[in-house]
């Protein structure tokens, strides 16, 4: 299939309104969230026009329909990884994942591989966003964990040249970012896991901005754990992937208890059901799950190679052109090369807050501020930054329209 | 264009030359405030004379709409008693939430009527008031140093 985003783009109703009187939607803020096709939107009213009942209980049509509908979106969200059925947890956002990995780990007794104490640590990096970094930083306030990071250069990469002391016997845990959301630098993960293998460490991958733009396979980057959200992949709101490895899944003790999640229960105590329910209390988030599978099988067809072929030529275009505008600096990788679709940069003495505005007012939807990546942004001396992230339904046009967009702030705040 | 109602000349003129953006040396309360959802920061320092607000300075990064805010506001309220000067605050922040229907008093609010345009922007209100939220716990600390 030949990919034309302008065709794709036809598949996603909001992009066709106005802004701003009149304006033509330009929407370069897919790094935040991204827009929904028809499909997806079809699926999750669908399932509550049709099909809406608790899966996993009652003995009537609707709830083998909805259980079907639920079940048959975890084996998409497997297949699209290359992992296990059992080992896709539904959760209501990557965050919650990341909490519960790491809650979860503070659940583990002595004698449990996940179990941490004062001498152990835990590994991040200076780029993540405040969902993979806060749940480390509460997990080693509570258990006496220390917790440690790799830099980031002035380029926007990860500073691995002290890895092998960074990651040492003591690491239990090394988690980090696949792609910068920030920077748009995608990391190496290849020394690091096999670093963090060798010396007993798991690894956990925050794939927000990775699982949406390019191939993801969970076997081939022989990780632990990963987290992604179904809204920044044309999904709905309201839903999250929990990945683990199967016999790391058997052995973390679960995060959330109450229904569903058990094997028997007393008055006393109770057992856990085997992954995914150990880890899904409660009624799940159904239409959004099913929602979610519909907007993985949609990109799939597409082709993930094509978007992220797509993607990358956006990116170099952008790179290109915003290079060309006089006091604009690029925070982050200034070439492709492992790197994705988010471009950050300031403008001269033109705060991100007035360039955004300024941007709105052409239609063109950016996001402005530190990113949810507070450390980072203050490591790298800037306050704030504007952000263009770009997605399969993007085009040139797009980008045309932001650069002369800036070009325009330059004038307009110039006066 | 409709920018032109948020981005007025006398906004971009305190933008570009701020007022009492240097911290006094001494003071009577010292603040600082951020914006957590953008990363804009402000230290400000209060001093009093009685009830008279004697001087008002500061330092900070932040956008147009929060550096040129704080920049009228010391404008405005040095020089005031502090029942002034929470008049002219509770007159601002009211003004921020007329969601654009209101102009503004130009007797008591002088340049910072310039800032109406503001409330037609709900992302942009928090902006507008960051400087008048540390100036008011600023007082307070100042005043309750008093007794």
């Amino acid at each position: 299939m030949t990919f034309d985003a302008r065709t794709i783009a036809k598949d996603f109703p909001i992009l066709d309104r106005t802004i701003r009187d009149g304006k033509r939607l330009v929407y370069l803020d897919s790094g935040a969230t991204s827009q929904k096709p028809n499909v997806v939107i079809d699926a999750e009213s669908d399932f509550y026009r049709l099909h809406n009942a608790a899966v996993h209980r009652g003995a009537h049509q609707l709830a083998e329909e909805a259980t079907d509908a639920y079940e048959g979106a975890r084996s998409i969200v497997a297949k699209f990884l290359n992992a296990e059925v059992d080992e896709i947890i539904f959760t209501k956002s990557a965050t919650e994942s990341l909490n519960l990995v790491a809650y979860a780990m503070g659940n583990a007794q002595l004698g449990n591989r996940f179990h941490l104490k004062a001498g152990d640590s835990i590994v991040v990096t200076e780029m993540e966003h405040h969902a993979n970094l806060i749940p480390w930083q509460q997990l080693a306030a509570r258990t006496g964990a220390t917790l440690k990071w790799f830099g980031v250069t002035a380029e926007g990469r990860l500073d691995l040249s002290t890895l092998d002391l960074m990651i040492d016997e003591n690491t239990k845990v090394v988690a980090l970012t696949h792609q910068s959301n920030v920077l748009g630098t995608i990391n190496p993960l290849d020394a690091i896991t096999r670093r963090a293998h060798s010396v007993g460490a798991v690894v956990v991958l925050d794939a927000c901005q990775s699982v949406p733009h390019m191939k993801v396979d969970v076997k081939a980057l022989d990780i632990d754990f990963l987290a992604f959200s179904g809204h920044k992949a044309v999904g709905p709101t309201g839903v999250g992937i929990f990945w683990g490895r199967a016999e790391l899944l058997a052995e973390l003790p679960p995060f959330l208890t109450g229904g569903s999640m058990i094997e028997n229960v007393t008055m006393e105590s109770a057992t856990w059901a085997a992954a995914p329910r150990k880890f899904e209390a409660g009624v799940p988030n159904m239409a959004q799950a099913v929602g979610l599978g519909a907007a993985l099988t949609y990109l799939t067809k597409i082709g993930m190679e094509n978007i992220h072929r797509h993607e990358l030529e956006l990116t170099r275009y952008l790179l290109n052109g915003l290079s060309e505008i006089a006091n604009l600096r690029i925070i982050g990788p200034t070439t492709t090369d492992n790197r994705g679709g988010v471009i950050s940069f300031t403008l001269g003495d033109i705060h991100p807050h007035d360039l955004g505005q300024f941007l709105d007012s052409q239609g063109i939807a950016v996001r402005t501020g530190h990113h949810c990546a507070w450390p980072l942004t203050r490591k790298l001396g800037v306050p704030a930054t504007t952000r263009a992230s770009v997605y399969l339904y993007n085009t040139i046009e797009d980008l045309d329209a932001l650069i002369s967009g800036v070009h325009g702030a330059q004038k307009y705040f110039g006066r | 264009m409709q920018l032109d109602n948020l981005y007025q000349e006398v906004i971009l003129d305190h933008y570009k030359n701020p007022q009492h953006k240097k911290l006094s040396p001494t003071y009577d309360a010292q603040v600082h405030h951020i914006n957590p959802s953008c990363g804009d920061e402000i230290t400000l320092n209060v001093t009093l004379d009685g009830d008279l607000v004697k001087d008002v300075s500061w330092d900070g990064v932040g956008c147009s709409i929060s550096q040129a805010s704080v920049s009228i506001l010391t404008d405005l309220l040095i020089g005031k008693n502090l029942a002034g000067a929470q008049e002219i605050a509770d007159s601002f922040m009211h003004l921020m939430q007329s969601k654009g229907t209101e102009k503004g008093d130009e007797e008591l609010l002088e340049d910072a009527v310039a800032l109406a345009g503001v409330s037609q922007y709900p992302a942009r209100i928090k902006c507008a008031l960051l400087g008048w939220m540390a100036f008011k716990d600023a007082s307070v600390q100042a005043l309750a140093k008093q007794d």
